[in-house]
C-alpha cells in the first residue's frame, strides 16, 4: 500500500492509542514480575493462578464479570469528566452514598418492588451520585478549586458520611457485629441474568457504556465536551456553555458511579454497609485511564483488571502472597500508563505527518 | 560584602558596536551601534519586534550576536553567557516581577546571591544589608513579604536587588508596565538619581514617551532591527520621536474599497472591566463599528486591547456598561453569534481559536457541528456532512494539509490561520472581530489572510480590528482608533490622520495636562 494512502495513514493513527496502552499495561506487568522475583515468588505461577482463578472456568468468569460491573460504572465516573479535561478521582465517594441512597429508597418505599421500583432505586442512587460528583464540578467552574483534590477529599467525606448514616439514622437494629441498613426485601434486589450467576450490573454497565459512547461520539454534546476540554478558550469564543458541560458531565459521571453503589445493595449485600467502600472507585480510575476514557474500552479493561480483583483470593492462598498484591499490580501498571502519555504524536509509526519529511515537503507545507 | 567588593562600585559605561543578530535568514538586528557613558540615563524606543529585546538579550548574554562587539568600561567584553554579563557588573530589571512573593525582602535580597553561604548567619546577614541599604537613595521594607509590598515597591525592590548583587549598569525591560503613574515617576526618579549619584548606568527599554523626555539623558530609536534614530532627549520632540519610530508610510491603500451606508452593527456603552493585572480598569465610553467598514484599533500591547477582545468573546466580564450588536444586547453566547452572524479571529488561533489535538476537519467544523444547512440546531452530529464541508473549505482556501484527520497543530502557522479563516469568513458575515491576524505569519499568508478580510468588508462586514501592526492597520482600516492606557484616545477617518499622529497617541501622549 502507497505510504499517502489515506486508509494506511488511517490505521496508523488509529493504531496509536491501542499500541501504547499495551505497551503500557505489558510493562507494568514485567515491573510486577520483578517485584514478585525480589519476593522470590514465581511470576509465571502468577499469572498462571490469575487466569485460572479469572478466566479459567465458568465459575471464575463469573466471578470476574460480577467485579467487572463497579468497576465499568466507576470508570465512566472518570472518563466522562476527562472528555473535559478534568481529572476526577473521587467516585468511591459516589458509590456509597448512591448504595446508601438505593437502601434508604427501599427502607421508605418497601412497597417499590419490581421494574419500576428497581428504576426509582437506580435513580435515586445516580441522582445522588450526580450532585455528589456535580458539586465537584460546579466548584471548579465557579470558583476554580481543583476537581482531582476535592473530589478525593469528598469520596473521604462521602466514607464517613455513610459510616454515619449506616451506623446511626439508617441502622437496622438486628445488624450487631457490622452496622448496616435494613436488608432489602426479596422483591427489591436485583436479580440475576437467565440461567446465569452474574447479576443484571453487567447488563447495565454495559448498557451504560454504549450510551456514554454514542453521547461522546455522536452527539452536539459530546463534541461541545471534547473542545471545551481541548481548549476552553476556543470553547469560549464559539459561545459553547463551558459552565454547563462541566457541570453537567461531572454529574453524569457521578450519577453512573451513583448507579454502581445502588448494584453493590440491590445485588451483591443486600443492605448498605462498609463493606461498599471496598476500593471500586480507586480501581475504576485505573480502569478509566487504561482505556483512555473511551467508554466502549472501559468494557474489556474492566473485565481484565476485575480477573485480576477476582483471583486475589485464590492467589493469596496459593502463594501466601497478601491480598495487597494486586494493588502493588494496579499501582505498576497506572504508572507505566501515566507515563505512557508522554509517547503521544513522538512515535513516527503512528504520525502520518512525520513520514518521508523531505525539505521539498518542508517547503510546501510551510 | 565581599562579592561587591570584588567590583568597581561606580557606575559602567558601556559601548555596542556594529551588533547584528540574524536567526536563520532573518535579520533581527541590523549593526545596530550605541555609546551609553557611565552614570548617563539611555532609552531605547521602537514598536514591537524592532529589535529592542534582541539587543539587550545579546548585551546580557542570552543571545550570541552574530557580529558586532560590546566594549565595558573601555574593554573589549566577551558575553558568552549571562553569567558573563553579571561579573561584569551588567544586570536587568524584567517587565515582570522575578522576586519570590511567600520570602521577605531581605530573604530575597539574600536567596538572589550566587556565593550565599549554605548556613546563613542571619543576624550578621541581617546588619551587613541594613548597612548596604545606608548607602542607597531609598529603601523597602526588609522584614515584610514581598507578596505585601506595592507593585512600586517590588519594582524598588528589583533595583535594589541588582545593586546589591553589585550590578551597576542596569537594563530595566519596560520597568513601569505593571506600576500605577505615580509608582512609575517615582521609580524612573530614583534611577535618575543613582544615575546622576554616579552609581548606575541604566539603559531603559520603554514604549511610552513621557517617560523617555522626561527621564533619560539620550535615546536610540529602534525600527524593524535598525537604528533609525540617536540623540539627545532634550534636543528631540516627541514628533520626531515618533515619526522615526512608526516610520515613513510604506504601504499604499492598494484594495478596492466598495461604499457602505453608515449603518451600525457594533456598539460599545460605556464599558468597564479590570484588566490582566486587576489593578487598572480598562473604559470605553463609545465604540462604534458600522457595516462595510473595518475599524482599526491601533496601541502598544499591553494597553488594554487583551482585554477588550475577552470582552467581546465573553471570556471576561464587565463591570459596567453594555454591548450591543444590531441593536440588541450581546453576551457572546452561541446563540446570539449566530443569530446576529458574528465571527471572530483572535490572535495566536492555536492557542485561542483551535483545539489543537483535534483534527483539522473537527476543528473547521467547531463554529457549526450543530447546525444543518439550514442553520437548524442540531442533536445528532452530521459526520459526512462535517467531512464534505471541511474538504470543500480546505481547498477554497488552500489550506495545506496532509488530510482531514491530521492534528491541527501538526500545521504550519498560516495554515492554521488559514484553516480558522475558512471557518469563520463562511456564510453570511454581518460582524467580524479580529486582533493581531498575521502575527508570526509569512509574506505570502500575510497578503492572503489580509485580502479576506477586505473581501468580508466589501461584502457588507463590519469589522473591528484590533492589531499592534501598525502597517496593517494603515492598510486595512477605513477609521482608525488609538487606545492607551485602557482607553481609546484618539480616533479618526483613515485619510484625515498621518502615521505620526497615531504612533504620538499610541506612545501615551495626549495633553501636558495629563502628564502632571
Amino acid at each position: 500500500m502507497p505510504l499517502d494512502s489515506p486508509l494506511l495513514q488511517h490505521l496508523a493513527r488509529r493504531s496509536e492509542a491501542i499500541a501504547i496502552p499495551l505497551i503500557a499495561l505489558a510493562a507494568g506487568f514485567i515491573l510486577f514480575a520483578l517485584f514478585l522475583l525480589l519476593q522470590g515468588q514465581s511470576p509465571a505461577n502468577y499469572f498462571a493462578l490469575v487466569y485460572k482463578a479469572g478466566f479459567g472456568t465458568a465459575f471464575s468468569w463469573q466471578n470476574t464479570l460480577t467485579r467487572a460491573s463497579p468497576l465499568i460504572l466507576a470508570a465512566l465516573c472518570v472518563a466522562l469528566p476527562a472528555r473535559l479535561g478534568l481529572i476526577v478521582i473521587g467516585g468511591e465517594g459516589a458509590i456509597v452514598l448512591g448504595g446508601v441512597a438505593a437502601s434508604a429508597f427501599a427502607m421508605f418505599f418497601p412497597g417499590a418492588t419490581g421494574l419500576v421500583g428497581l428504576l426509582l432505586m437506580g435513580a435515586s442512587a445516580a441522582a445522588m451520585g450526580a450532585l455528589w460528583i456535580g458539586l465537584i464540578g460546579l466548584m471548579r467552574y465557579g470558583r476554580g478549586v481543583n476537581e482531582t483534590i476535592s473530589s478525593l477529599l469528598m469520596a473521604y467525606i462521602g466514607v464517613a458520611l455513610m459510616n454515619h448514616l449506616v451506623e446511626g439514622p439508617l441502622r437496622d437494629p438486628s445488624s450487631l457485629n457490622k452496622p448496616a441498613t435494613y436488608p432489602l426485601s426479596a422483591e427489591q434486589r436485583l436479580g440475576s441474568l437467565p440461567g446465569l450467576d452474574i447479576h443484571w450490573g453487567l447488563v447495565i454497565g454495559i448498557v451504560s457504556c454504549f450510551l456514554v459512547w454514542i453521547l461522546m461520539t455522536y452527539t452536539r454534546w459530546g463534541f461541545s465536551a471534547r473542545v471545551a476540554g481541548g481548549n476552553v478558550r476556543a470553547a469560549q469564543v464559539q459561545g459553547l456553555p463551558v459552565g454547563i458541560l462541566i457541570v453537567g458531565f461531572t454529574a453524569l459521571g457521578g450519577a453512573f458511579a451513583g448507579l454502581a453503589g445502588m448494584v453493590e445493595v440491590a445485588a451483591v449485600h443486600g443492605t448498605a454497609n462498609a463493606s461498599l467502600a471496598s476500593g471500586y472507585g480507586y480501581t475504576g480510575i485505573l480502569v478509566a485511564f487504561l482505556a483512555r476514557h473511551n467508554p466502549l474500552v472501559i468494557i474489556p479493561v474492566a473485565v481484565l483488571l476485575g480477573g485480576f480483583e477476582a483471583a486475589n483470593g485464590l492467589v493469596q492462598r496459593r502463594m501466601d502472597l497478601p491480598d495487597a498484591t494486586v494493588l502493588v499490580l494496579q499501582g505498576f501498571v497506572f504508572i507505566s500508563i501515566l507515563i505512557s502519555e508522554t509517547l503521544y504524536g513522538r512515535i513516527r509509526l503512528f504520525n502520518p505527518e512525520h513520514w518521508k519529511i523531505t525539505p521539498a515537503t518542508m517547503r510546501e507545507n510551510s | 560584602m565581599t562579592h561587591i567588593e570584588k567590583k568597581t562600585h561606580s557606575a559602567i559605561g558601556i559601548e555596542v558596536i556594529g551588533m547584528t543578530m540574524r536567526f536563520g535568514s532573518f535579520t533581527a538586528l541590523n549593526q545596530v551601534s550605541l555609546k551609553i557613558p557611565p552614570g548617563h540615563f539611555h532609552a531605547l524606543l521602537g514598536e514591537n519586534g524592532a529589535g529592542k529585546s534582541t539587543l539587550v538579550k545579546c548585551m546580557m548574554g542570552f543571545y550570541q550576536a552574530t557580529e558586532g562587539e560590546i566594549i565595558v568600561n573601555g574593554r573589549q567584553a566577551e558575553i558568552l553567557a549571562p553569567q558573563d554579563a553579571h561579573a561584569l557588573g551588567l544586570g536587568m530589571v524584567y517587565q515582570h516581577f522575578t522576586l519570590a512573593p511567600s520570602l521577605t525582602a531581605a530573604e530575597n535580597l539574600l536567596v538572589s546571591r550566587r556565593d550565599a553561604s549554605t548556613v546563613i548567619h542571619w543576624s550578621q546577614e541581617k546588619q551587613k544589608l541594613t548597612d548596604f541599604l545606608g548607602t542607597m537613595p531609598f529603601t523597602v521594607p526588609l522584614e515584610r513579604k514581598v507578596y505585601a509590598l506595592s507593585a512600586g515597591e517590588k519594582q524598588k525592590l528589583e533595583i535594589l536587588k541588582q545593586l546589591y548583587l553589585g550590578c551597576h549598569f542596569l537594563i530595566l525591560d519596560e520597568p513601569t508596565s505593571v506600576l500605577t503613574l505615580s509608582e512609575a515617576d517615582e521609580v524612573l526618579g530614583l534611577i535618575r538619581q543613582l544615575c546622576q549619584a554616579g552609581q548606575i548606568t541604566a539603559l531603559m527599554i520603554s514604549h511610552k514617551f513621557r517617560e523617555v523626555t522626561t527621564y533619560a539623558d539620550e535615546v536610540t530609536i529602534l525600527r524593524k532591527g535598525e537604528r533609525v534614530g540617536q540623540g539627545q532627549t532634550s534636543q528631540l520632540s516627541v514628533a520626531e520621536m515618533a515619526t522615526m519610530m512608526v516610520g515613513k508610510p510604506v504601504t499604499q491603500n492598494i484594495y478596492e474599497r466598495q461604499p457602505h451606508t453608515p449603518v451600525p452593527v457594533l456598539s460599545l456603552e460605556n464599558i468597564c472591566c479590570e484588566d490582566r493585572s486587576g489593578l487598572k480598569s480598562i473604559e470605553i465610553d463609545s465604540l462604534n463599528v458600522c457595516a462595510g467598514e473595518i475599524v482599526g484599533v491601533a496601541g502598544v500591547s499591553g494597553n488594554g486591547q487583551v482585554e477588550l477582545m475577552e470582552v467581546l468573546t465573553g471570556q471576561r466580564s464587565l463591570q459596567a456598561g453594555g454591548i450591543y450588536v444590531q441593536g440588541e444586547p450581546f453576551r457572546a453566547t452561541r446563540e446570539e453569534a449566530f443569530k446576529h452572524n458574528v465571527r471572530f479571529l483572535p490572535e495566536e488561533p492555536l492557542h485561542n481559536a483551535c483545539v489543537s489535538g483535534m483534527s483539522v476537519k473537527e476543528n473547521i467544523a467547531l463554529r457549526d457541528f450543530d447546525r444543518d444547512p439550514q442553520q437548524k440546531r442540531l442533536f445528532w452530529l452530521k459526520k459526512r456532512l462535517m467531512r464534505s464541508r471541511s474538504a470543500q473549505l480546505v481547498t477554497d482556501f488552500n489550506v495545506k494539509t496532509t488530510s482531514l484527520d491530521t492534528p491541527i497543530e501538526s500545521l504550519s502557522g498560516g495554515n492554521i490561520q488559514r484553516a480558522v479563516l475558512a471557518r469563520e469568513l463562511t456564510g453570511k458575515v454581518d460582524l467580524l472581530i479580529i486582533s493581531n491576524p498575521c502575527f508570526g505569519l509569512d509574506f505570502s499568508a500575510v497578503a492572503d489572510i489580509r485580502d479576506r478580510i477586505m473581501q468580508a468588508r466589501n461584502a457588507g462586514a463590519a469589522v473591528l480590528l484590533i492589531s499592534e501592526d501598525l502597517d496593517e492597520i494603515m492598510e486595512l482600516s477605513d477609521r482608525v482608533l488609538v487606545m492607551s492606557e485602557g482607553q481609546i484616545t484618539y480616533e479618526s477617518p483613515i485619510e484625515q490622520t498621518t502615521l505620526e499622529q497615531i504612533g504620538q497617541h499610541m506612545a501615551g501622549h495626549r495633553t501636558t495636562a495629563w502628564i502632571n
